[in-house]
């Protein structure tokens, strides 16, 4: 899909230098070929756009200051002044009311949920996508109605298997539904990303007389790496960011993940506002880490699940 | 397919470690929780068969019609927040120009928070004592207690929603705008088609599938709107933001009232899911075959 539409628009910018782009300035002859070009500017969405991030951007300012600020100080200056003094206490003091168990337990959890949903996930892509068989075509239609289903409205029903499997207030009693609610979605990309392998390799394979599980080991897990890149992401921020499963499968502080401890610094510590910022911001940075690493696979899987 | 191999093709069997698990913590929970809305169950012990007495109680119950208003209300407008927003940055942001790529990589960082992270940060910033509105508020004659209005604390949630949430759907839409054919925009701008005119006669159009996508999207992920709420104003001030999955958690997981519970949860699946639908129908999305039809 994605190489027919570069053709035109390779034409189009050899069309494009035989007249100047309308009413765009800082624009030459250095156009890169996939891009589209020439068109005029749009202004009522660039103001748009600047608005926007100033919307976006003061509370990220506000979060990080604040988490900077000295308790006393946020009382006495404004929310957005900028800081006399800056101190890292706050951060000292993150770390003294468990914040690394809570770091350590959400870090099990995320861990624990992409291994899951890989380990199941790319031997299901692979059958879903070679397979003839009916039983597996009526599986895939099986895991697209499993995206229609919220996991909120069966938060009840899963607490209620936990209990019965005597997992509850365990971190596996977490990893297990964070699991299955992010299998539709990895399986959906997974399967997107095999789809694109032709189908000469399996062909060659075949006269090689490979086995089922020599293509799957030779040719399915080396080319579906961009679709589990893209599902580690995935998986890894569903599992850090969950909240609704371990608050009703957890309560000791032993197993508690990091959004329920920052709920928990919020109940305990409701006035420390600086010291609440800073934990945000510290349950925020291994994010931060991923988004820098993987941005470019996270943009373009989540663009071959959805956009098409 | 022309395959002609000797190699056996992968059996059931490779998908059935997936399906099994997915159908035990999935799809199992689905038919559970109808089983479950049909008994008296404290969380403890046994659930017991009371046949329909939840959905009697269900029907004649005046805070699950209140409930279920607010989240219509709060899942109508946030649709109708983002969608347009989304759909303009979107498009906006698949420009090859390079300053539209560092604005747009500021508008993802929200993505970076989680939900409980961010109802935080806004709990700070709306703060009635030290937050920007009670700086702000008495200039123009406003306590600046934003969430304890029971009308401004809906909008300030759906706001905060639409903040979290904006970048996702204008990745998808950015994604898409850059699939459509620059022919299309050539043509439209040879006939001398304003930027506005072709937004919204070749955009629009050709990102059908995933406007009918990112709609699906946000009403099933209506459901998370759950947390938000939680850590901002559990459902307060009285019952003014009380949304159907809060009033679920809190006769389950406060009330310990699981069966009565369970019968809110169907309600949900109903809803989350029928909504989908209805979605998918009135665009007619399956009757859809190409989405470059003309080109």
């Amino acid at each position: 899909m994605a190489t027919d539409t570069h053709v035109p628009e390779r034409d189009r910018s050899g069309n494009g230098a035989g007249r100047p782009p309308a009413g765009r300035t800082g624009r030459g002859p250095t156009l890169r070929p996939r891009r589209r070009p020439g068109r005029r500017p749009a202004y009522a969405a660039g103001v748009g756009a600047a608005l926007w991030l100033v919307v976006v951007t003061v509370p990220l300012y506000f979060l990080v200051v604040t988490s900077l600020r000295g308790s006393g100080d946020y009382m006495s200056q404004g929310p957005l002044a900028i800081p006399e003094t800056l101190t890292l206490d706050n951060y000292v003091n993150v770390f003294q009311v468990g914040f690394p168990g809570f770091l350590a337990n959400s870090l099990i959890v995320a861990f624990g949920a992409i291994t899951l949903v890989l380990a199941v996930g790319v031997p299901a892509a692979f059958g879903i996508v070679r397979s003839r068989s009916r039983a597996v075509a009526t599986t895939f239609s099986l895991f697209l109605l499993g995206l229609a289903v919220p996991a909120q409205a069966v938060i009840i029903p899963v607490y209620l298997l936990i209990t019965r499997l005597h997992l509850y207030d365990t971190l596996i009693a977490v990893i297990l539904p964070t699991a299955a609610f992010s299998l539709p979605i990895s399986i959906l990309v997974l399967t997107s990303a095999l789809r694109d392998v032709p189908g000469e390799l399996y062909e060659a394979m075949a006269l090689d007389g490979a086995t089922t599980w020599q293509v799957f080991c030779r040719l399915v897990l080396p080319l579906s790496r961009p679709g589990v890149v893209t599902v580690t992401i995935f998986v890894g921020l569903n599992a850090w960011n969950n909240f609704i499963f371990p608050l009703v499968l957890t309560q000791s502080e032993s197993t508690r993940v990091l959004p329920l401890g920052l709920w928990a610094f919020q109940t305990q510590y409701g006035t420390d506002v600086p010291g609440l910022m800073a934990a945000v911001l510290l349950s925020s940075l291994p994010i931060f880490a991923l988004y820098l690493f993987g941005r470019r696979h996270l943009l373009g899987g989540l663009a071959a699940g959805f956009g098409k | 397919m022309r395959s002609s191999s000797a190699t056996e093709r992968p059996g059931f069997v490779w998908v059935a470690p997936a399906l099994l698990f997915f159908g035990l913590f999935g799809l199992g929970p689905v038919v559970i929780v109808l089983y479950l809305s049909l008994t008296s169950w404290s969380g403890l012990g046994a659930p017991e068969w009371t046949g329909l007495d939840n959905w009697a109680r269900l029907v004649g119950d005046d805070q699950v019609r209140s409930s279920l208003g607010i989240t219509l209300f709060l899942t109508a407008l946030c649709w109708a927040t983002q969608t347009p927003m989304a759909l303009a940055f979107g498009a906006w942001a698949a420009g090859p120009q390079r300053s539209r790529a560092v604005v747009s990589s500021i508008f993802f960082l929200p993505l970076l928070l989680s939900t409980a992270a961010i109802a935080l940060i806004w709990k700070a910033v709306l703060d009635p004592h030290f937050g920007m509105p009670a700086r702000v508020g008495p200039m123009v004659g406003f306590d600046g207690d934003v969430l304890g209005d029971s009308t401004l604390a809906l909008y300030a949630i759906a706001f905060i929603v639409l903040w979290q949430f904006l970048p996702f759907h204008m990745l998808l839409y950015q994604a898409a705008a850059r699939q459509v054919p620059a022919s299309l925009y050539e043509a439209a701008e040879l006939d001398g088609a304003s930027p506005f005119q072709r937004f919204l006669r070749i955009t629009v159009p050709q990102l059908r599938h995933t406007i009918i996508a990112s709609s699906v999207l946000m009403i099933v992920g209506s459901m998370t709107y759950f947390e938000t709420v939680l850590l901002l104003t559990n459902g307060g001030p009285g019952n003014a933001t009380r949304i159907l999955p809060l009033y679920m958690y809190a006769r389950g997981f406060v009330a310990f009232e699981m069966g009565y519970a369970s019968a809110i949860a169907v309600l949900l699946v109903v809803l989350g899911t029928g909504l989908s639908l209805l979605v998918v129908r009135v665009t007619g999305y399956t009757r859809m075959t190409s989405q470059r039809e003309g080109v």
